[in-house]
């Protein structure tokens, strides 16, 4: 009785211990984020007084909101054409004996582990000799990249649990291959698609290092690189708290997708198909 | 609807696995066909190359007429029911049974109409807005059924569909795909390992070992005239009991004593030095509840019982029997095949729930000689076989199926029928 007790207070100070460590950085930047002026320099970690100050500076920015514009058409397409692809992809991987199968995943798993940052320079210069150079469709190529291959080995191990006479039944039941995928294969595999395209997402919308070496100007700069070039409002002024309420600005949309797909992620939905 | 006729039906993969060798089957229109055998005898893939979703190495695949070896499932117009009945978990129980009818762009009045007809003979109705992981296990089996009947098929395929049912489900949804297929008269190919399936569903049975038929016939002729010692043992539970015998003279000498043959059967055995006798359990009877005139068909013997189980109705007896190294070797060796329990050199016999036999005494016994079939150990070929009644018994079988089908076929046509029929 006692040691089940103190096992569970014990749990219950590493979840804390957790939360705080998770929490933390994150609280500390929305506090920065409301501290108006030279507010920034109370010495505590709560706001003085909650000062809207900084946001407005950063919405009436036009660096800030081009760069969210940029952000959220690149990460948009980049995310449809990825899992549009990875799905097809995927779903053959899973699906058909052809040679080579392992060596492709391997390859899949070989670029996801890539360091990115060693084809920043090459793509570089590749992008400016072909005209890519500072386009969104010159961040679109690299992004799709990465992060199909991921998708395909998330997508292939979802494909796999979707046992195969679903697709057998559609057939005899008197379905062409392709509409027995666009109406049993997908509807089934969709919260793996959702999982894919919102970790797709994720990735591209955080993007750094493609973002800051392969843009030069408004043109294409996505946010994570254009908080960079931030000054403050006056240009005597540290630019912290303005970059800080963009930060939380940026998170915003990341979390509204979380909460709006929470749901959808949730695997299950296979339920009763076969014997249970 | 249509019959099916395969010709030289052959299965390899690539590895050189032969899971069906030269198979050649003709099912009739409107016929009821299982396909029995152990596990791996290659009778799932049989059914699978009929449906189009396994490719054929060799042969010919008929329906209705047509050869149809290239055809992709859905243009072989046939339904399958599969053993995890595999229902669109996306889509509610109507959209299930729907969904040939809209992959075949059915006008929305016909689907409506058509998925209620299914919905009533299956008694679905309530069940229709609900998802599939909603509904328990005969429902769900229901459900699968539904959606092989809403359109009109050549054929109906079932794979092992009753396999994921509790024993009392199980056998109340056999009688329902009994009185399914009678009333509508579709030919109807079924794959099952239950013997009990086997016998009271089919027109005919085509028992399979190995990917090779052993018999095609109706379940009473391979009870009672089985080809073989594979087919002998496989159908029957409790199984056939099989006992080492030498020939002697017009008669066979066995541990429960010596079996009179009458001359059909002494001619057929001449000639071997070592024989298998195999005797149905109900062949047996506690002698001192025997008739007298029943009598002289049998001969009686004594023997120590074993154990004895009562059921109520029945009662089994177990008695042992000592049995040559060859004879234990060839059973071993049945058994293995049968995916059956190690055989011990034990008689099953089946006695009156009132007799007083008693475990552990020596108990007076009578058999039915009549009944006894003679094998040959090595061949398995079952030497006194009667051809001619079991092609009788399968004749009878077939009359009374065809009287069956038309009085079916009758009503359906009737106008105004076929609804009053489904709850008559």
């Amino acid at each position: 009785m006692r040691t089940k007790r103190r096992s569970r207070a014990l749990s219950l100070v590493g979840a804390l211990l957790v939360i705080a460590y998770a929490t933390l950085p994150v609280l500390w930047i929305v506090s920065l984020s409301f501290k108006g002026g030279d507010d920034i320099n109370n010495r505590r970690f709560w706001p003085t007084s909650l000062s809207l100050e900084n946001y407005r500076i950063v919405l009436s920015s036009d660096l800030f909101l081009t760069a969210l514009r940029n952000s959220v058409g690149i990460a948009a397409i980049a995310t449809t054409i990825s899992v549009v692809l990875a799905t097809l992809a995927a779903y053959a991987v899973a699906r058909l004996q052809f040679p080579g199968k392992k060596l492709l995943l391997g390859t899949a798993l070989a670029i996801t582990v890539f360091p990115i940052i060693a084809i920043a320079t090459p793509l570089f210069n590749l992008w400016r000799t072909v005209g890519l150079y500072d386009t969104w469709l010159g961040l679109i190529i690299p992004y799709l990249s990465f992060s199909i291959p991921l998708s395909v080995y998330v997508l292939s191990a979802f494909f796999r649990e979707i046992p195969w006479e679903m697709e057998q039944a559609a057939q005899v039941d008197g379905a062409t291959s392709w509409q027995a995928f666009r109406k049993v294969i997908v509807p089934l595999a969709a919260p793996g698609v959702f999982t894919a395209a919102i970790l797709t997402f994720f990735a591209i919308w955080n993007d750094f290092i493609f973002g800051i070496t392969l843009t030069s100007s408004e043109a294409a700069r996505p946010v994570p690189a254009a908080l960079a070039f931030f000054s403050g409002a006056s240009q005597f002024s540290q630019p912290t708290a303005p970059i800080a309420a963009a930060s939380v600005l940026v998170t915003i949309p990341v979390v509204v997708l979380v909460l709006l797909f929470q749901q959808k992620i949730v695997a299950g939905l296979t339920n009763g198909a076969v014997k249970g | 609807m249509a019959a099916i006729e395969m010709k030289n039906i052959v299965k390899e993969y690539e590895d050189g696995f032969q899971a069906v060798n030269d198979v050649t089957l003709d099912i009739a229109d409107g016929e009821f066909m299982i396909l029995v055998g152990p596990s791996g005898c290659g009778k799932s893939t049989l059914l699978r190359m009929i449906v189009g979703l396994e490719d054929i190495t060799g042969g010919d695949m008929v329906i209705g007429g047509k050869r149809v070896n290239d055809e992709a499932p859905r243009d072989r117009n046939l339904a399958m029911v599969f053993q995890n009945y595999a229902l669109y978990p996306h889509l509610s129980v109507f959209e299930n049974i729907a969904f040939p009818l809209r992959l075949a762009k059915r006008p929305e009045q016909e689907v409506q109409e058509r998925v209620r007809a299914a919905a009533d003979v299956l008694e679905l109705h309530e069940h229709l807005g609900r998802k599939p992981a909603k509904l328990s296990g005969g429902q769900r089996q229901r459900v699968a059924m539904g959606r092989a009947i809403v359109r009109e098929v050549e054929a109906f395929l079932f794979d092992e569909p009753l396999s994921n049912l509790d024993a009392k489900l199980r056998g109340q949804m056999r009688t329902e795909i009994s009185r399914l297929q009678r009333r509508l008269g579709t030919t109807t190919v079924y794959v099952t390992h239950d013997q009990t399936e086997a016998m009271t569903l089919g027109d005919r049975v085509c028992v399979l070992r190995k990917g090779v038929i052993q018999q095609v016939a109706s379940p009473r002729e391979l009870y009672e005239q089985p080809v073989n010692l594979f087919v002998a043992g496989f159908i029957g539970s409790p199984p056939m009991n099989f006992l080492p015998a030498t020939p002697e003279g017009g008669a066979l000498r066995t541990p429960f004593g010596t079996i009179a043959l009458d001359e059909r059967r002494a001619a057929a055995v001449a000639g071997h030095d070592l024989l298998l006798v195999g005797i149905r359990p109900e062949a047996f009877e506690d002698a001192s509840l025997v008739e007298e005139s029943r009598r002289p068909a049998g001969s009686v013997f004594r023997a120590h019982v074993d154990v004895t189980e009562w059921l109520g109705d029945s009662q089994y007896a177990y008695i042992p029997y000592e049995a040559p190294e060859r004879v234990t070797t060839a059973l071993r060796e049945l058994s293995r095949e049968l995916d059956a329990e190690e055989v011990r050199t034990q008689a099953i016999v089946s006695i009156d729930a009132s007799s007083r036999i008693r475990e552990g005494r020596e108990a007076e016994l009578w058999l039915d000689t009549r009944k006894a079939h003679v094998f040959d150990p090595t061949t398995g070929a079952n030497l006194t076989r009667d051809a001619e009644a079991g092609a009788e018994l399968t004749r009878t079988a077939a009359e009374d199926r065809a009287e069956h089908l038309r009085a079916a076929r009758e009503h359906r046509s009737a106008p105004e029928a076929p609804t009053a029929g489904a709850s008559a």
